[in-house]
């Protein structure tokens, strides 16, 4: 099992005949995904590289069953491209789009309330479980099937991560990048709940980075409800005040926002903070052989 | 993106925000001339001169002066024009001072008592909503108001689509305790500096002080504003707001690149892809003993002409004693992005500064053999402790 995301999900791509979402998609069938279609308002009933286009969200979900959308929609059009998938009953969307403004994001949390999809991201790799789907942006061939869930606000930090877990012969269940924009459809310890409901996931890596307090939440839950060993760290413990680092959401706010109080308030609930980001792959291996000795 | 106080104000004044009869000066000649403007309407002889730079705290920073006759609003303003405004949000550099802003010093004596109040709106990354934060307390800094009267702020939250509704404006001004005009006025001021945090695509507005006069008028006495880069793209006159001497020179021509750079004050250069791994890399350099001297992501895209860019912006800085370029190839080739470095070493000409590279993800073998083949005194890694490691040795 994984989380999110399997073989069966049936996937439409939102902006497919556009550049990265041509490119990406080309990738995603290679991988094995089960694409079924994309949306390309005005370019419905053609085909673009061996997928059906539609017009509409709504058609494509009528004719091909779809209950997963990735959207790679440039951001003026992103936030509509996001309602139109909630809007015609999808599942799980993922917003692969970097950029949108933050007043569009605010309107879209607004609308995705009371619904039934769940959104990942914007501003993120996406999502993949290994050996079976990828949705995004991540290069395939760096992840293996295995029991690590991972989640990150990050993208090539996440490749680092999933890097050192491969390091220490161990792969990953379903690896999640919920995005480092400051509003965002899925926090961290949303994703972190769905693992620790995951069979196959026996160990979870966190990867947070400075501003928003979405690490600190999670933290909390898992301290009342965790199962499993949490490996986290945050990135950004020297990034200076006020200034955005990359990242829309990255940004050092007031004297509690720091890198140091979440890594504090994260070790206090029992997460194995690791402040060394070469030390992840090491420090998931050794909470495992801990959790093995203990029993 | 950040506006300048003036930039703010003309923003809130159109939006119908009393703010004090100002204007924006580059000499002190026109100083003075406006200052007759300022005192034909006011009939008063009190003036401040404020320095425009992106700073908060120019007051203890000498940016804030206070003039009583026409000759200190010459004296004061020719010395403001071109001192540096040093404080800890300036950084050690400090800010150019090369506007002011002449204005009517509104805290004049009257029948009522003068109050200061602090009042922002702001988005709360937790609920995904707009919230305003306000304090009777004005004045000074809002780290300083929380911890001396942590009971004396209020927030009040607006529901997208509904926006801000009467009686949560009329809730501010009773909190606040005011009465008479000045809470009228309050009130079609909260409207007001709503309406110029959305039409604005603002991330922040913050008045402070926002002044009650002593004959109960409400005005917006300071003004800081920021804009979401994401949203400038709808905003052509915001745009054009921008000043670039408030700008790091490094980063904005990083920015001509598309390249996200920060300049930190270390010796260890940085050229990493992807943000989150920039700050990381930039943490386990720390960890072992380095400074990094900047933040650097040379983004998705990263070809040869933008890594030679960014290679050339981080080598500027002379404190820099190694470079490390870390790269997880996702969507960017490892091959390009070696070929970009072994050109930019060849274009750069002697380049005496040893380099660290790790190579990682797509076509990482590629990328190394490039590097290995080129003959130049680049140290190959693969894993962030061995590039750290290296990095040690180096400084």
């Amino acid at each position: 099992m994984s989380i999110l995301l399997n073989k069966h999900s049936k996937v439409i791509v939102q902006g497919i005949t556009g550049k990265e979402g041509t490119f990406h998609t080309g990738l995603m069938l290679e991988y094995g995904t089960n694409i079924v279609g994309g949306i390309t308002p005005g370019k419905g009933g053609s085909q673009h590289i061996g997928v059906p286009v539609y017009d509409t969200v709504k058609e494509a979900v009528v004719k091909t069953g779809a209950d997963t959308s990735v959207i790679f929609v440039p951001p003026p059009y992103a936030a509509d491209a996001i309602m139109e998938a909630a809007d015609a009953g999808i599942g799980l969307i993922i917003a692969i789009t970097e950029g949108i403004p933050v007043k569009d994001m605010m309107y879209v949390s607004e609308f995705l309330k009371g619904k039934k999809s769940r959104l990942i991201g914007p501003n993120c790799p996406g999502v993949i479980t290994p050996g079976e789907a990828k949705i995004g942006i991540m290069p395939g061939f760096i992840h293996k099937p295995g029991k690590i869930g991972i989640v990150s606000r990050s993208g090539t930090l996440t490749y680092e991560a999933v890097f050192q877990v491969g390091q220490v012969g161990l792969g990953q269940s379903t690896c999640v990048g919920i995005g480092g924009d400051p509003i965002i459809g899925s926090s961290m310890k949303d994703i972190v709940e769905l693992f620790m409901n995951d069979p196959e996931t026996e160990g979870i890596i966190m990867i947070g980075e400075i501003g928003g307090s979405t690490e600190v939440e999670a933290a909390q839950w898992i301290a009342k409800h965790g199962t499993k060993p949490v490996v986290a760290f945050i990135a950004g413990q020297t990034a200076p005040k006020g200034k955005r680092m990359g990242h829309a959401g990255a940004i050092v706010g007031g004297k509690d926002d720091t890198a140091e109080s979440k890594l504090q308030k994260m070790a206090e609930c029992g997460l194995h903070v690791v402040r060394d980001p070469s030390q992840m792959g090491v420090a998931m291996e050794s909470a495992l052989k801990a959790l093995v000795a203990a029993n | 993106m950040n506006l300048h106080e003036y930039q703010s104000k003309a923003l809130l004044k159109a939006e119908g925000v009393n703010v004090p009869l100002e204007f924006m000066v580059e000499n002190a000649k026109d100083a003075v001339e406006y200052a007759k403007i300022i005192h034909k309407k006011t009939e008063r002889n009190a003036w401040v001169i404020k320095a425009q730079v992106h700073a908060g705290g120019r007051g203890k920073a000498g940016g804030v002066k206070l003039a009583s006759t026409l000759d200190e609003v010459e004296k004061l303003s020719e010395a403001m024009l071109g001192i540096k405004i040093i404080n800890n949000q300036t950084g050690p550099e400090g800010k150019l001072v090369r506007k002011l802003l002449v204005t009517e010093n509104v805290f004049y004596q009257g029948p009522l008592p003068i109050r200061e109040i602090y009042i922002s709106i702001l988005l709360n990354r937790n609920t995904g909503r707009n919230v305003i934060v306000y304090s009777p307390e004005g004045g000074m800094d809002i780290e300083e108001v929380s911890e001396k009267y942590p009971d004396k702020i209020y927030t009040e939250e607006i529901a997208p689509g509904f926006g801000l509704q009467g009686y949560q404006a009329r809730r501010i001004a009773l909190n606040l305790g005011l009465e008479g005009s000045a809470f009228k006025e309050m009130i079609s001021f909260c409207q007001g500096l709503y309406r110029t945090y959305m039409k604005n695509d603002a991330t922040l507005v913050e008045i402070n002080p926002l002044v009650k006069t002593s004959d109960g008028h409400i005005i917006a006495v300071d003004a800081k504003i920021t804009i979401d880069d994401n949203a400038l793209y709808r905003h052509e006159k915001l745009m054009a707001m921008r000043d670039i001497f408030e700008e790091d020179p490094s980063e904005l021509e990083a920015s001509k690149y598309s390249l996200n750079f920060v300049k930190l004050s270390g010796n260890v250069g940085c050229m990493v892809n992807g943000a989150g791994l920039a700050m990381a890399t930039m943490d386990a350099i720390k960890l072992s003993g380095g400074q990094p001297a900047n933040f650097l992501d040379v983004g998705g895209g990263a070809n040869v002409e933008r890594v030679e860019a960014a290679l050339r912006i981080i080598l500027k800085d002379k404190d820099v004693k190694v470079v490390f370029i870390n790269i997880f190839g996702g969507i960017v080739r490892c091959d390009r992005v070696a070929q970009g470095v072994v050109d930019a070493y060849r274009n750069l000409g002697d380049i005496d500064v040893p380099m660290v590279v790790r190579l990682q993800g797509t076509n990482a073998v590629e990328g190394a053999g490039i590097i290995t083949n080129s003959g130049l005194k680049v140290h190959g890694v693969t894993t962030i402790r061995e590039a750290t490691e290296k990095i040690a040795e180096l400084v």
